[in-house]
């Protein structure tokens, strides 16, 4: 029999997420629910007597001064009419019914079966309004849970449930054979129908490699069958897709600039931009015989030096589809999909250091009706939040960075970049820990979570297939605390030499991380009887393919086995035996004794036709903007100051550990009251050390739609000048000093870009500003000898829902890390004393078009601000100068909003002020204040180091002002006062908007 | 030299930055898997001091601390002890035990804090902050003055991180009068002028008597929210650059240390 233990919260405690969800259900959905009682029921399957029920109920599950338990009873009280029961869809990760398994067998000491699910957690929501069965449904729909993973019960309170997740599957565990031999039109209708997501070229090169006789001879012998197996297609179709082939950034583009009318053949942008310019890099640096970049684009995260001892592990990711239509399950997959990427680099094992997120959203106050399965915006911000904030605290990673950008090109499609660095020691047991080795005859294991259903063919299944009991399949939820087991014990593991090597399973599952890593020693088999799965009946293929979280693989070489599996069982983590690497050039696999899969190495990772794409580029034209003459400064900066995509983020970053781990030096908040925003955050790498690391984000989509060359140089620059505001120092092929290593992800996100007349007719624009967008990479990544060291891209960014489509604008994320060599040097933004002078450092132009202070006015513009690179290197150098002789008191970049904002910033919870002249010159006022110009900060100076400061800055700054103790910004033009804001309203101004949203 | 044993596993995540300390309070520190204690490779008898730093020990799932302290009260070490007597053992011998955030949650829900009856049953809890959310936020905090234990010797204000969503401690009307009288409230979150405070954000969760630490009756035990091994260095301050523009001989340690250079130096000092 199933027993149910209720707990509810006694009478005298408040009930905090009651009372949450009252609130947002007034605010949100205009649902009066009256008081909300919350409380938790556990169902349990395992054969227990009600004696031990009873124990389990009173001493393992309940608080006894919060909770009154109910068991095999219900909580009923006549104050609360109607309820809402939030029960798990079969399959979907339920980490407290598991937790509840693990303190049980605890308890009991029973010896039970704590692998598979037999604690089944569910929530319920008693509401004292009478609430109709239409309101109750929208209540569990839009707030309580999300029906892709939720099942929902409502009704009048009282009313039985009987509801529970089991997964039945009544699939075999054998493989069909799929009929390749047929034709063209019958090609594509086989992949459109089994969700191949292959075109036309590559279902004939997997026919073509079928249909030759050798190998029908060849897999006849081996008992194969001679048409490919459904295990073998969908290895193939995972192999080949976008998101691991990067068939798009490896095409042949042919691109021509409308402009001039030449026309450039391009043999892939990666080759061609991104790997290039770090080539070009990693030369001069070598050349000079400076080596501190190990590893680049071979393998799950980029490797540079930190010491003779030490290396540094970088990866940043995107998470973009899953985070839209379950952003909880999205985001936190994400996050920690991405830890495992530095985790599994080289040997593995490194120690996670921070995360960072950037996120794009559509605007939380989006008013336009939502198209079938979009999420309001609101709720897909709040979503992702809190899957970032459980990610990264639940596993002791502090979230140290961030960015979030709004417009409502991103509520179709929300992006979700998720960064994670660490730290690997240079090497284990004398053995390199970067390098990746495999010989035939190492063993493979994978470690960590079981395997299910997740994630195979991803949102793609339609709901027609799925009936009450199929296990869900399209969203994930996370489970941090099954990955927090894996990582420490392989961490240890790696530590005590006993791993070889390891590499994450994520997207593709064991035939990603099996199939790439077989290249290596040049072959593998697997055994995937030996997988150990969440439950029973999965097609072989299922179990190769599945996506399901927290895993890893494991390369072992068999003297290590026992010590291995002894370590992992101290650690309670499951690992599990599942093949070997050989040199027989093939990727086999099995089932048992059958074959189900045997294809050629070579074929599986070169055999995809490339692409040929069409790009195309012309300079937009755009109305110039002409605005009405601004009369009152004061409502103009304080509508800025809370304008969303310059608002504080405070109500997000307080919600994120951003110190766990002792290392986080310039937090996200700074200054007297931890309210002064920060350029970039700096942490020190080891607690016997002063050395550590500046890591930053640049985004700038908005200038996109002016110029998508310059929108990716101005990211470019926004991450470095980030990073020279806090003290850091640009890299030098010929310093040798202290291995000052720079270390970039860069992330495209963009609409489909490949151009059909029908489907995407604005395809070849669309390319063209992705080349664009890499033209500028190259250009500024060599031109600082700043080195891309891994990236990512993400290529369909298209919602499409009754017939129309939202497309994000194209996007670039420049992830960067740079080594600080003492974090004490290091430079916050926040205004230090009063009397200090105030200086711009960098000129500004008339550079408004695709500013803030333009959208404020829905204008767009067209004078986007211009990357210098030259001038602005010659300024950067002169602020590095400035910091050796420790002349700069507070410094933080220029960026959304220009220097009113700026200045604002430096204010906040500092209980100063400042006193500003604007320079008349032929500068407007509006152009000095709001002008995003490129390549410039605001810094203060102790009035002692004035001539010092200036003679080095070298005409590079431009006294503005000082640093007063007014609690007042005052700015003025000759003796015209343009405004005198106290410090109190701009922060106001610019606390609420996300606070309103997030509490 | 003074032993620290920092537990780990299970979601544990702050035991660097506790070795850490104990490290810079000259002291050796070791970090062990809870499970290695339950193995019995390693015995906490051979230790001075015993830690259960922060983090999500299963996940905060059935409530903070939760399956970590049922893990303690009920399943036997290999020789058939559990957990709970190997630490009434410690602490008969006169040892000390500390837990931050996550361990001190787990302390109060084994009933080893602040067990007024003396009986090792649980009396007050830690629940949901009032205000529903996770906080990493600094705070102000007042030591009582009364108080007994060694950890907070010769302090007499703090300012410390705390990050935590289960933070409100809950006492019980009875357990409260007696915690006062015995002065077992031993911090209080404050004003930054060190008057007590109800007042969020200053009082970060709600709890009763503004308490963000608990101690036992012989101060052997000391339980408390706040995060001082996330403290160790000046530079850990959020207003660390201000500071140091306005004393340029600062001292470059931080707060939180003087609470592990206390226990270290009276531990070594019971030696002598």
């Amino acid at each position: 029999m199933i027993n149910r233990i209720q707990l509810v919260l006694k009478p005298e405690i408040p009930d905090v997420v009651g009372e949450k969800i009252r609130r947002d259900a007034g605010n949100y959905l205009q649902i009066e629910t009256g008081r909300v009682k919350t409380g938790k029921i556990y169902n349990i399957t395992y054969d227990l007597t009600p004696e031990q029920i009873a124990t389990f109920a009173r001493q393992g599950l309940a608080d006894g001064i919060l909770h009154d338990v109910y068991t095999n009873s219900m909580f009923n009280d006549p104050l609360y009419q109607t309820f809402v029961l939030v029960a798990r869809l079969p399959g979907v990760t339920d980490d407290e019914g598991m937790s509840a398994q693990r303190t049980l067998s605890d308890i009991l000491d029973l010896g039970l079966d704590t692998a598979t699910q037999h604690i089944f957690s569910q929530d319920i929501y008693l509401f004292e309004s009478n609430l109709p069965d239409n309101i109750l449904q929208q209540l569990a729909h839009d707030l309580l849970g999300n029906p892709l993973v939720n099942h929902f019960e409502y009704g009048s309170a009282g009313k039985r449930i009987d509801y529970m997740p089991y997964v039945e599957i009544s699939t075999s565990g054998q493989y069909e054979t799929v009929d390749i031999l047929v034709e063209d039109e019958q090609l594509l209708a086989l992949s459109r129908e089994r969700l191949l997501s292959l075109n036309l070229e590559e279902m004939q090169a997997i026919r073509d490699y079928f249909r030759n006789p050798e190998r029908q001879s060849e897999r006849k012998l081996r008992g194969l069958p001679s048409l490919p197996t459904d295990c073998e297609l969908e290895v193939l179709a995972q192999t080949w897709s976008e998101h691991c082939k990067h068939k798009e950034f490896s095409a042949v583009i042919e691109f021509t600039d409308l402009n001039s009318g030449e026309t450039l053949q391009i043999d892939s942008l990666f080759q061609t931009y991104i790997k290039q310019s770090t080539e070009i890099i990693r030369q001069r640096l070598s050349e000079q015989g400076n080596n501190w970049l190990l590893k680049v684009f071979s393998d799950n995260a980029g490797v540079v030096k930190i010491d003779d001892d030490h290396v540094f592990v970088w990866k940043v990711e995107t998470h973009n589809s899953p985070s839209a239509i379950d952003p909880y399950g999205g985001a936190i997959t994400g996050i920690l999909g991405n830890n495992r990427d530095p985790l599994g680099t080289g040997v593995g094992g490194g120690r996670l250091l921070f995360n960072t997120n950037v996120l794009c959203f559509g605007p939380p106050d989006y008013s336009q009706p939502l198209l079938p399965g979009q999420l309001h915006p609101r709720r897909v911000l709040a979503g992702v939040r809190h899957g970032i904030e459980d990610g990264g605290n639940k596993s002791g990673i502090p979230t140290v960075n961030g960015a979030i950008v709004f417009d409502d090109r991103y509520s179709g499609k929300p992006l979700v970049y998720c960064g994670t660095g660490g730290v690997m020691p240079m090497s284990y047991q004398g053995r390199s820990s970067w390098e990746k080795r495999i010989d035939p005859g190492d063993l493979i294991f994978m470690a960590g979570g079981r395997v299910g259903k997740d994630g195979i063919h991803g949102a793609t299944f339609s709901s027609a297939e799925i009936n009450e009991h199929s296990p869900q399949s399209a969203v994930q939820i996370g489970s941090p605390i099954t990955q927090k087991l894996l990582s420490d014990f392989l961490e240890e593991a790696c530590r005590l030499g006993l791993v070889k090597c390891s590499t994450d399973n994520g997207a593709g599952g064991l035939s990603s991380s099996v199939g790439e890593l077989a290249q290596i020693s040049g072959g593998a088999r697997v055994d995937l009887e030996n997988v150990p799965l969440k439950y029973a009946n999965l097609a072989p293929w299922e179990i190769f393919i599945s996506e399901s979280q927290e895993r890893m693989t494991l390369v072992i070489e068999p003297s290590e086995r026992a010590a291995l599996l002894e370590l992992a069982a101290r650690r309670e983590v499951e690992m599990t035996e599942v093949g070997i690497f050989t040199d027989s050039g093939l990727l086999e696999v099995y089932y048992g004794k059958v074959p189900v899969c045997q294809l050629d190495l070579a074929f599986l990772h070169h055999g995809v036709p490339r692409k040929y794409l069409q790009a195309e580029w012309s300079n937009p034209s755009l109305p110039e903007t002409v605005l009405p003459e601004i009369s009152d400064f004061s409502r103009v900066v304080l509508q800025l100051m809370g304008s969303y995509n310059i608002c504080s983020r405070e109500a997000v970053i307080r919600q994120y550990d951003h110190e766990v781990k002792g290392k986080t030096i310039i937090k996200p908040l700074m200054g007297p009251a931890g309210k002064t925003p920060q350029d970039a955050a700096v942490l020190r790498l080891f607690h016997d050390s002063w050395a550590g690391i500046a890591v930053s984000n640049g985004i700038l989509p908005r200038y996109g739609d002016l110029d998508p060359y310059q929108m990716s140089a101005g990211a470019f620059d926004e991450a470095v000048r980030q990073i020279i505001a806090v003290g850091g120092l640009l890299p030098f092929p010929a310093n040798h000093e202290e291995n000052l290593f720079w270390s970039v992800n860069d992330n495209f996100c963009v609409p489909d870009s490949a151009y059909d007349p029908v489907h995407n007719p604005d395809g070849k624009q669309k390319l063209g500003k992705l080349v664009r967008m890499n033209q500028a990479l190259f250009d500024m990544s060599t031109f600082f000898n700043i080195p891309l060291t891994s990236g990512k891209d993400s290529m369909k960014n298209d919602f499409k829902s009754a017939g129309r489509k939202i497309s994000v604008p194209p996007t670039i994320l420049y992830s960067m890390v740079a080594k600080i060599p003492d974090v004490r040097k290091t430079v916050t933004s926040d205004l230090k004393a009063a009397g200090d002078l105030i200086y711009q450092l960098g000129e500004t132009y008339n550079e408004l078009g695709g500013s803030e202070f333009f959208r404020l006015f829905g204008a767009t513009g067209t004078q986007v601000p211009q990357v210098r690179k030259g001038t602005a290197l010659d300024l950067y150098l002169k602020v590095m100068q400035a910091n050796r002789s420790g002349l700069i008191q507070s410094c933080h970049d220029i960026s959304d909003g220009g220097l009113a904002v700026a200045l604002a910033e430096t204010l906040f919870g500092t209980g100063l002020g400042a006193d500003i002249s604007l320079l008349d010159n032929e500068l407007s006022p509006v152009v000095q204040l709001f002008s995003e110009s490129h390549s410039r900060f605001i810094a203060s100076v102790r009035r002692e180091d004035q001539t010092e400061f200036e003679k080095l800055m070298a005409g590079r700054v431009r006294l503005l002002g000082e640093v007063t103790e007014s609690g007042c910004l005052q700015v003025r033009i000759g003796e015209n006062l343009l405004f005198d804001l106290t410090v109190s309203a701009l922060q106001e101004a610019w606390d609420s908007p996300l606070s309103s949203v997030l509490i | 030299m003074v032993k620290a044993l920092v537990i780990t596993g299970y979601g544990i995540n702050c035991e660097e930055e506790m070795a850490a300390a104990y490290r810079l309070a000259s002291a050796q520190a070791e970090i062990v898997h809870l499970n290695d204690i339950f193995q019995e490779r390693i015995s906490i008898h051979d230790y001075d001091i015993l830690n259960f730093p922060g983090g999500f020990s299963f996940g905060d799932d059935l409530g903070s601390g939760k399956v970590l302290a049922n893990k303690m009260l009920y399943r036997n070490k290999l020789s058939g002890k559990t957990f709970l007597r190997d630490i009434r053992e410690f602490l008969a011998a006169g040892k000390f035990l500390m837990g931050v955030c996550n361990g001190f949650q787990f302390l109060v829900k084994m009933g080893l804090l602040p067990d007024v009856n003396g009986s090792q049953q649980q009396e007050v809890t830690l629940t949901r902050n009032n205000s529903g959310r996770f906080e990493d936020r600094w705070c102000h905090l007042q030591v009582n003055s009364e108080s007994n234990t060694p950890f907070l010797k010769g302090i007499k204000q703090l300012y410390l991180p705390v990050r935590h969503g289960e933070g409100k401690l809950i006492i019980p009307g009875k357990i409260q009068q007696r915690v006062v009288e015995n002065r077992l409230n031993c911090l209080s979150y404050c004003t930054a002028g060190g008057e007590p405070t109800s007042r969020y954000p200053e009082n970060p969760n709600g709890s009763h008597l503004n308490c963000a630490a608990l101690c036992n009756d012989s101060g052997q035990i000391l339980g408390l929210m706040p995060h001082p091994e996330a403290f160790l260095s000046l530079y850990n301050h959020p207003n660390w650059c201000r500071l140091r523009r306005e004393d340029s001989a600062i001292s470059e340690a931080g707060e939180g240390l003087q609470i592990f250079r206390n226990i270290v130096e009276h531990v070594a000092g019971n030696r002598v």
